[in-house]
């Protein structure tokens, strides 16, 4: 079977991000641009069920513009086996993007789709729930560990009370978790290897999809700074300030 | 008209706080009506809770079999066909409203705000992004359904004193069967739930190891608190996965928040940025933590917290 794995290109997580003075957005000039690191996530599980022979093929998707070229290469030197780069200039919303990936799925047949659970630019948490409502097949969020047998896919979610386990039949959308594995690195030969590996470029207006977004954002703003407080030099002073703030 | 939607959690019976906070959110957008919606096997003792929250003017409740666990592909497309009539649904940004929200937008034809941490009026809202190091103000279209999920930590529980009706629906839907709940594994404990507790500490790497993490029990013991972990001290193993703290865990808004071997790093500080006080200790006096600690004492955990014990009597 394939896997489709959805491969977000965006700000690296270690860089503090700064808001424009004027507030229109965030300073994205020069920043350091990586994979999602749940996507590097999600590409990794779908490569371990390809070495374990449960699917075939693995693919990686991109939305984005002309230059996600190279971010793509490096999910085919990570081990794809193939990318499609679906070109827009425009921002994706995850309504949008959950409605590209659906024509994708349409067209490729995956028996799994992998995404990353959020995007640490936007943290909206939503693209893999929409696909799967829109595709009208299972979804399991939050995956810490993944099982496919028998047609069916075995997951446990991380949730707030603790490991819940899902059982879903196959094709399902599956997002990840921070635990579900670790990405492994890539390494030079498969960097040149990756130059051959073909990406499918497509235009987004040629895949008929709705991209009407019905939210719009309007200002950016940094957030109420926490300033620095009073440093107390032992446990005793530590209690006495608590105490004074009635805190304990 | 405004008249919303809000989507009930429960577990075992029992209504999470996270349901009277997603009323508090619903309560500022001066609605017409807010109405709750408790999708369970048996929603009676939930309902029956819910209709207690102040602001809510009915509580509605859909008896199903399937409805016995949450699972996202049942409950959708109850709560999309509930929703006629509505101009909002909202939830909980905890994982069973991100897990489910979603869904209920994208079947609804909706983009979803999600973690709305202020309401400017009834299509604008405030919410977090790059890990909460810009807050954005959105804008919803006015002409279709606002679908979206409540940050907890921004919102107070909405008072008790309500007394609303209870009414049963039948929702005429196809339930997909192709998504089974298996089983749940909680973690067991006496203590304080992490997620509404008035007081946190919290273990880091700094810890060391899981044996060591009982020194950090031991403490929040003490003072009555919940026990949180950063995610360096989760993926470690020290401790188990629910009680992360920060982006990608939980964001949580105490009263006391005490950061024992906790560096301080920029995801971990979205999810305590709401603290009324935060309490760092560690060993390095240049971590990044103590630039927005209210209180820091730079100094060895396992020689302190013995120490605060002690004062404490």
């Amino acid at each position: 079977m394939k896997i489709l794995v959805g491969y977000k290109r965006v700000v690296d997580y270690n860089v503090r991000i700064q808001v424009k003075p004027d507030g229109s957005g965030v300073v994205t000039d020069g920043v350091k641009l990586s994979a999602n690191p749940f996507d590097d996530i999600a590409l990794e599980e779908a490569l371990r069920l390809r070495e374990k022979g449960v699917a075939d093929e693995v693919i990686v998707v991109g939305i984005g513009p002309a230059d996600l070229t190279a971010h793509l290469r490096n999910g085919l030197a990570m081990g794809a086996n193939r990318a499609i780069h679906v070109q827009t200039a425009d921002a994706v919303s995850s309504l949008t993007a959950a409605r590209t990936l659906l024509k994708l799925v349409e067209k490729e047949q995956p028996g799994l789709v992998i995404l990353g659970k959020q995007a640490i630019d936007d943290d909206a948490n939503q693209t893999g729930q929409m696909l799967a409502a829109l595709w009208d097949r299972p979804q399991a969020t939050f995956a810490g560990k993944v099982e496919v047998a028998d047609g069916k896919v075995t997951v446990i979610r991380e949730v707030d009370a603790g490991l819940e386990t899902l059982e879903a039949d196959l094709p399902a959308v599956i997002t990840t978790d921070l635990r579900l594995n670790e990405p492994r690195f890539i390494k030079l030969p498969d960097i040149m290897k990756a130059k051959s590996k073909p990406i499918d470029v497509i235009e987004i207006s040629s895949l008929g999809v709705d991209a009407a977004d019905h939210i719009k954002t309007t200002h950016y703003a940094a957030p109420p700074k926490r300033g620095r407080g009073v440093m107390v030099k032992d446990a005793a002073e530590l209690v006495a300030a608590l105490k004074q703030k009635g805190l304990l | 008209m405004t008249k919303i939607l809000v989507i009930a959690e429960h577990l075992d019976g029992k209504l999470n706080g996270s349901t009277a906070r997603a009323v508090s959110a619903a309560m500022a957008t001066n609605p017409e009506t807010i109405d709750v919606l408790v999708l369970s096997d048996t929603p009676e003792a939930v309902a029956a809770e819910a209709s207690k929250i102040q602001g809510v003017s009915k509580v509605l409740t859909v008896a199903r079999a399937e409805n016995g666990h949450a699972v996202a592909a049942v409950l959708a497309p109850q709560i999309a066909k509930a929703a006629a009539g509505y101009s909002h649904v909202f939830a909980p940004s905890t994982t069973f409203g991100k897990d489910l929200t979603p869904r209920v937008a994208a079947l609804l034809g909706v983009s979803q705000v999600s973690d709305v941490m202020t309401v400017g009026g009834t299509h604008t809202f405030t919410r977090p992004i790059y890990a909460g190091n810009a807050i954005i103000t959105v804008e919803v279209d006015p002409a279709t359904i606002v679908v979206a999920t409540i940050r907890t930590a921004s919102w107070p529980m909405a008072g008790s004193t309500g007394a609303a009706p209870v009414e049963a629906v039948n929702l005429d839907v196809e339930i997909p069967t192709h998504t089974r709940f298996i089983s749940l594994q909680q973690g067991k404990s006496d203590r304080p739930d992490l997620q509404g507790a008035a007081k946190v500490v919290s273990g880091g790497r700094g810890v060391g190891s899981k044996e060591n993490f009982d020194i950090v029990y031991k403490f929040a013991d003490k003072i009555g608190a919940a026990v949180g972990a950063s995610r360096a001290a989760v993926d470690a193993g020290y401790v188990p996965n629910e009680m992360q703290v920060g982006q990608t865990g939980k964001i949580i808004a105490p009263e006391l928040y005490i950061a024992i071997g906790i560096s301080g790093a920029i995801q971990h500080l979205t999810g305590i940025k709401d603290a009324g006080t935060i309490v760092a200790i560690n060993k390095d006096g240049e971590a990044p933590i103590f630039e927005i600690a209210d209180i820091g004492l730079v100094g060895d955990l396992f020689k302190i917290l013995p120490e605060l014990e002690a004062v404490l009597g």
